[in-house]
């Protein structure tokens, strides 16, 4: 296994971009810290390391959908907290992601792993725990409503 | 502000995830790397190694939960500063022996015993680690040591008088013999 600190230099800033999408910024940093905690803690036992990104992804979807259960499905704020950190970047356009982070949670989920974190489907399938078929769908219905809301 | 990486590092060691941490520190030969693990320092990469290299080994003989944390050498970055400085003389820092085993991890403990601004040779050493005729072994174990500079294997010298090998190369041994006054 490469060194752990290789897997936040390298997918550090895309987890946090997906987490914004997935929960919101206000709630991302500590989606962000149970995600990368939970790797740390299983890392040692990992036994195949060709797709680290994947797996680490994988675990950020888990804690996002943990968040959202914890929080009994209500629902995301359409305005996020201003942003104090200057460091990151993030995704350029607030806009779209303010609108999937309002989608009901598979469709937001599926859309931020397709299009935040270029995931094929039978990855996003994995993540979400469902077959390749009923990923395929939430993201297309996830991608129907967001051309509604923002046409 | 903490950033998220420095908030996860902490909460990494509070759950005792952090099995090694690492910091780059300068020295007057370049950047050396240091690395930790709860027990004390397991490992010093001097300049002309690359940190990478050592940072894989460390993942694969110590544990993969490596992080960068330069919180954790704060003591240790101040000490090497007054050594290069020449105003300390002995190291205080907790040292973790987990790299060295059998002859070679006794010719370091007691290498690490020798008194700075001091020498030894090649053969005192085998002696000390309990075989005098282990020349050879003692001049690898010296070679091998993983805690370069703070385990003073820069100390130990030929026979003859010349100067022996350094893993730094040999203008930095001579360097540092300098700066300790032997030379």
């Amino acid at each position: 296994m490469p060194p752990f600190q290789t897997l936040l230099d390298d997918h550090a800033a895309e987890v946090m971009g997906v987490l914004r999408g997935a929960v919101g910024r206000g709630d991302a940093e500590d989606c962000f810290q149970e995600t990368f905690l939970a790797a740390l803690r299983a890392y040692p036992k990992l036994n195949d390391a060709s797709n680290l990104r994947g797996w680490l992804l994988t675990i950020a979807h888990r804690k996002a959908i943990d968040h959202h259960r914890a929080n009994g499905r209500k629902p995301v704020p359409m305005a996020d907290p201003p942003e104090v950190s200057v460091d990151d970047p993030g995704p350029t356009d607030d806009g779209i992601w303010t609108a999937v982070g309002a989608l009901p949670p598979k469709q937001r989920a599926a859309v931020a792993l397709r299009y935040g974190s270029d995931l094929p489907h039978a990855e996003i399938a994995a993540a979400l725990g469902c077959s390749p078929e009923a990923a395929r769908r939430s993201l297309h219905e996830g991608i129907k409503r967001l051309r509604k809301e923002l046409a | 502000m903490k950033t998220s990486l420095d908030r996860l590092t902490e909460r990494a060691e509070a759950e005792g995830l952090l099995d090694v941490a690492y910091a780059s520190v300068d020295s007057p030969f370049g950047p050396l790397l240091l690395a930790a693990t709860p027990r004390g320092l397991v490992r010093v990469n001097l300049p002309n190694y690359d940190p990478e290299e050592t940072l894989e080994e460390l993942a694969a003989k110590v544990s993969p939960r490596v992080l960068e944390a330069p919180a954790k050498f704060e003591r240790a970055r101040r000490e090497l500063d007054l050594y290069f400085d020449g105003k300390l003389t002995e190291f205080d820092l907790p040292i973790d022996w987990q790299l060295t085993h059998g002859f070679r991890g006794k010719v370091q403990r007691a290498i690490k015993r020798i008194p700075y601004g001091q020498t030894r040779t090649y053969t005192e050493m085998a002696r000390s680690a309990g075989n005098e005729r282990a020349v050879r072994a003692a001049g690898t174990a010296c070679g091998s040591n993983p805690i370069p500079i703070v385990v003073p294997c820069h100390r130990v010298l030929r026979s003859g008088g010349g100067l022996g090998g350094y893993g730094g190369g040999l203008p930095m041994k001579e360097e540092l013999l300098k700066l300790e006054g032997v030379l």
